[in-house]
C-alpha cells in the first residue's frame, strides 16, 4: 500500500516536473542578449534543470504532506480562534489601538500614511464583502465603483467647488446607481459568467475614463482636487482670504501631520460606519437573505425571496461603500487618474475578502493589513518582494483554505464522517 | 368536501428543453384534503410540484389556486399566496442553524407572528427545539426533513407541497413524519399535496391519490381504494412495505 502511494506520488511529481519543463524551457532556458555580433541567444539549461528539480521535489513533498495530512495538521500550531473565543475583547483591543494609533510613540508620518492606506483597503474589503462574502456574487470589477466615487468627488469639487461633505453622499449614491446599472443585466448570470462580466465592466469604466478626455482628463487624470477641511478650517500653512486655518484656529503650530491625522480619523470613521452598517444589515431579513441566497437560490425563491431584488441590494450597497472610499481616496491624493483603478486593484480587494475568510469582518482587517503591510516590509528585498508575497499567499491558502477567519465553518463536511 | 378545489391543475404540460416531463396533467386538491401523488422515479412528480409553483413554467394548460390563475406567476410569489413547499432534496440551508432556517421560512410572513409560529413548529417537531442552535447541515436526514417541513410551515400556508418527505429515512422515522403530516392536516387544517414513492404510507394517509406514469395521470381515486388495487400493489408495493 505504501509502495502504491509512493508510485502515485512519483507519477504526479514527474507530471508536474514535465509541465515545469515545458514552461521553463522557453521562458528561462533561452535568453536574448546583445553580443558583439549583434543579437544572440544564450541558453541557460542549468537554470531550467534547477527549476524542474525544485518542482519535482516540491511536488513530491506535497504528495507526502497530503498523505499524512492528518499528522501534519495535528502538528501545526493551532490558529488562534479569533472571533469565537475572544471576539469582543479582540475587537475592543483593535478599536483602542486604531483610535490611539496616530499618537503612539512610534507613530510617524510614514506609519500613519500606511495606516490610512490599510484602512482604505479595509473599507473596500468590507464593501466587497457584502457582495462576495455575504451574497456570494463573484465581482471582479469592484474597482469600478471605487473609480466612480473618486471621479464624482474630483469632478464635482474641481468644477463646481462643492465641499467634500456634500460630495461624499453623492459619490456613494452615484456608485450605488452604477451598482444597480451593472446588476440588472448580470444577475441572471452565475459564477464564472458573472465574474467575467463584472471584470469587463470594471475595465470598461477605466477605459472610458482613459479616453473621454473632455470629461475625465483622460490619462492625465484630474489634478488639484481640493483637500478636505476640518469643518471649514483648512489644513494649510497660510490662510486664504477671509479664512482661518486649522492650526491658527486651535492655536497650534502648523504641522503637515494635522491633515494626515485628520485623514486617518476620517477613513477610520468611514470604515467603521461601513462595518457597523453591514453588521446591522446582516441581522435584518435582507441581510439574512444574502447569506441564504448564497447557499440555495431555489430554496430562497420557494420561501418568497425575490433573488433579483436581494442581489441588487447587495450590489448597490457594496458599490456605495466603494464610492465612499473612492471619494476619500481622491481627497487624500489630491490627484487621480485611471491608472489607480486598474484590474489589479479589484484583484487585491478580492484577495482581501477571500484571504479574510469570505464574510468575516475581522478577517478582512487582518487580510488587508497583511496584504498592504507585507509588501511594504519586503521593500528591502526589492525584486523578490512579489515572489515572496505570492509564496506567502499560497502558504496561507494551503494552511487555511477557508480563509484566515472562517466565518461559518463548513461543519457539515467536518462532522459528517464522525 | 367543498365544491371548489383549492388547487386545480388543468391539462398542464412542461418540458426541459426537448424532454417532455409532463404530458397534460390534471389534478384537483380540495380544501382540507391530503392528496398523494405517487409514481416511479422519473415519472414527473417533482416537476409537477415545481410547475405548480411556476418553475419550470407550464408550456400548456393552467394552474388555478383559490380561483386565481397562477400559471405565470414566478416561484417567489407563491408564499404570499399561501403556498409553501418542502422541495425535493429538502434544500435546507446547511450552514445556518435550525433557528436561522426557521427565520428564513418566515421571510415573507408577518414578523408579529414569528414567535407563535416558531412555537408551533417546535410543538410539532420537538426534536427541532432541542437542536435549535445546531447547524442544519450537521443534522440527520430525518431531522433535516423535519426542518424542511417546519420551515415551510413558518409562512402559515394554506397549501403545503411536500416532495418525498420519507426519502432516505429509517422506517420508524417515516412513520413519525407521516404522523406529523397528519397532525398538520387534521389538527391545523393545512391542505397537503404529498409527492411520494413510498406509496403504502402515502396512500394510507391521503384522502385521495393520483398515480403518475411517464408524465400522465394513470389512475386516481380515494387512498384506500388505490391501495387495494392489484395493479398498484404490483407496481408500487411489490417490494413489501414498511
Ligand atoms: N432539470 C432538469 N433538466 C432536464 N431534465 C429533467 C430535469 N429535472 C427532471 N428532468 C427529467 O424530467 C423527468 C421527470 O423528472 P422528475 O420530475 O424529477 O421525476 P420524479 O420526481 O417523479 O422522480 C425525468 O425524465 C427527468 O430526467
Ligand atoms: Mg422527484
Amino acid at each position: 500500500m505504501g509502495g502504491e502511494r509512493l508510485s502515485t506520488a512519483l507519477r504526479e511529481a514527474l507530471a508536474s516536473a514535465f509541465v515545469a519543463f515545458l514552461l521553463a524551457l522557453p521562458l528561462v532556458g533561452f535568453r536574448l542578449s546583445e553580443t558583439q555580433q549583434g543579437i544572440g541567444i544564450v541558453t541557460r539549461f542549468d537554470w531550467v534543470a534547477w527549476g524542474v528539480a525544485c518542482v519535482f521535489a516540491g511536488r513530491l513533498l506535497m504528495a507526502y504532506w497530503r498523505g499524512s495530512r492528518a499528522d501534519i495538521l495535528g502538528h501545526l500550531p493551532a490558529m488562534p480562534a479569533l472571533p469565537a473565543v475572544s471576539g469582543k475583547a479582540f475587537v475592543a483591543i483593535f478599536l483602542i489601538f486604531a483610535v490611539a494609533m496616530p499618537f503612539l510613540p512610534f507613530s510617524d508620518r510614514y506609519l500613519v500614511e500606511i495606516a490610512i492606506t490599510v484602512l482604505i483597503y479595509v473599507m473596500l474589503g468590507w464593501g466587497l464583502n457584502i457582495v462576495v462574502g455575504l451574497a456570494g456574487l463573484l465581482d471582479l470589477g469592484y474597482v469600478a465603483f471605487y473609480a466612480v466615487g473618486a471621479y464624482t468627488y474630483a469632478l464635482l469639487a474641481v468644477n463646481f467647488e462643492l465641499s467634500f461633505w456634500l460630495c461624499l453622499p453623492l459619490a456613494g449614491l452615484l456608485a450605488a446607481l452604477f451598482g444597480i446599472l451593472l446588476g440588472f443585466p448580470v444577475l441572471r448570470l452565475r459564477g464564472d459568467y458573472l465574474a467575467i462580466v463584472t471584470l469587463g465592466f470594471g475595465e470598461m469604466i477605466r477605459v472610458v475614463l482613459l479616453n473621454w478626455k473632455d470629461f475625465s482628463g483622460g490619462p492625465n487624470g484630474i489634478t488639484s482636487i481640493p483637500r478636505p477641511s476640518f469643518f471649514g478650517l483648512d489644513f494649510a500653512r497660510e490662510a486664504e482670504e477671509g479664512q482661518t486655518t486649522f492650526s491658527a484656529f486651535f492655536g497650534l503650530e502648523y504641522s503637515p501631520m494635522h491633515r494626515i491625522v485628520f485623514l486617518y480619523y476620517l477613513i477610520l470613521v468611514l470604515a467603521l460606519v461601513t462595518n457597523f452598517f453591514t453588521l446591522r444589515m446582516r441581522r435584518l431579513p435582507v441581510g439574512r437573505a444574502w447569506e441564504a441566497l448564497r447557499e440555495d437560490e431555489i430554496a430562497c425563491r420557494a420561501l418568497g425571496i425575490n433573488p433579483t431584488n436581494v442581489k441588487l441590494s447587495a450590489f448597490a450597497l457594496g458599490a456605495m461603500f466603494g464610492g465612499f472610499a473612492g471619494a476619500f481616496f481622491a481627497t487624500r491624493q489630491g490627484f487621480i487618474s485611471p491608472e489607480s483603478f486598474s484590474f489589479i486593484e479589484s484583484a487585491v480587494i478580492l484577495a482581501i475578502v477571500v484571504l479574510g475568510g469570505m464574510g468575516s469582518q475581522i478577517g478582512v482587517v487582518i487580510a488587508a493589513a497583511f496584504l498592504i503591510l507585507v509588501p511594504e516590509m519586503l521593500r528591502d528585498f526589492s525584486q523578490y518582494r512579489m515572489v515572496m508575497f505570492g509564496a506567502a499567499m499560497v502558504l496561507i491558502m494551503l494552511w487555511r483554505p477557508q480563509g484566515l477567519v472562517a466565518h461559518r465553518k463548513p461543519s457539515a463536511r467536518l462532522e459528517a464522517g464522525a | 368536501m367543498a365544491a371548489t378545489p383549492l388547487l386545480s391543475v388543468q391539462n398542464v404540460k412542461a418540458n426541459y428543453g426537448p424532454v417532455e416531463a409532463l404530458r397534460g396533467v390534471s389534478l384537483d386538491v380540495f380544501p382540507g384534503e391530503i392528496v398523494a401523488l405517487i409514481g416511479a422515479n422519473g415519472a414527473g412528480k417533482s416537476t409537477l410540484l415545481m410547475t405548480i409553483c411556476g418553475d419550470p413554467r407550464a408550456s400548456a394548460g393552467r394552474v388555478v389556486y383559490d380561483g386565481t390563475d397562477i400559471t405565470n406567476r414566478p416561484l417567489h410569489e407563491m408564499v404570499r399566496l399561501g403556498i409553501a413547499q418542502s422541495p425535493e432534496g429538502r434544500r435546507i440551508f446547511p450552514r445556518m442553524t435550525v433557528f436561522e432556517n426557521l427565520q428564513m421560512g418566515a421571510f415573507a410572513g408577518d414578523p408579529a407572528n414569528f414567535e407563535a409560529d416558531v412555537e408551533r413548529v417546535f410543538r410539532l417537531f420537538p426534536r427541532l427545539a432541542e437542536r435549535r442552535e445546531q447547524r442544519a447541515g450537521t443534522m440527520s436526514g430525518g431531522e433535516q426533513q423535519m426542518l424542511a417541513i417546519g420551515r415551510a410551515l413558518m409562512s402559515r400556508p394554506r397549501l403545503l407541497l411536500l416532495d418525498e418527505p420519507s426519502l432516505g429515512l429509517a422506517p420508524l422515522l417515516v412513520a413519525q413524519i407521516f404522523a406529523t403530516i397528519k397532525e398538520i392536516n387534521r389538527g391545523e387544517g393545512v391542505t397537503v399535496l404529498l409527492v411520494e414513492q413510498n406509496a403504502y404510507h402515502a396512500l394510507r394517509l391521503a384522502h385521495r391519490g393520483y398515480v403518475l406514469v411517464n408524465g400522465s395521470i394513470r389512475m386516481s381515486g380515494p387512498g384506500a381504494e388505490l391501495l387495494a388495487n392489484p395493479d398498484i400493489q404490483k407496481a408500487y408495493l411489490a417490494g413489501g412495505h414498511h
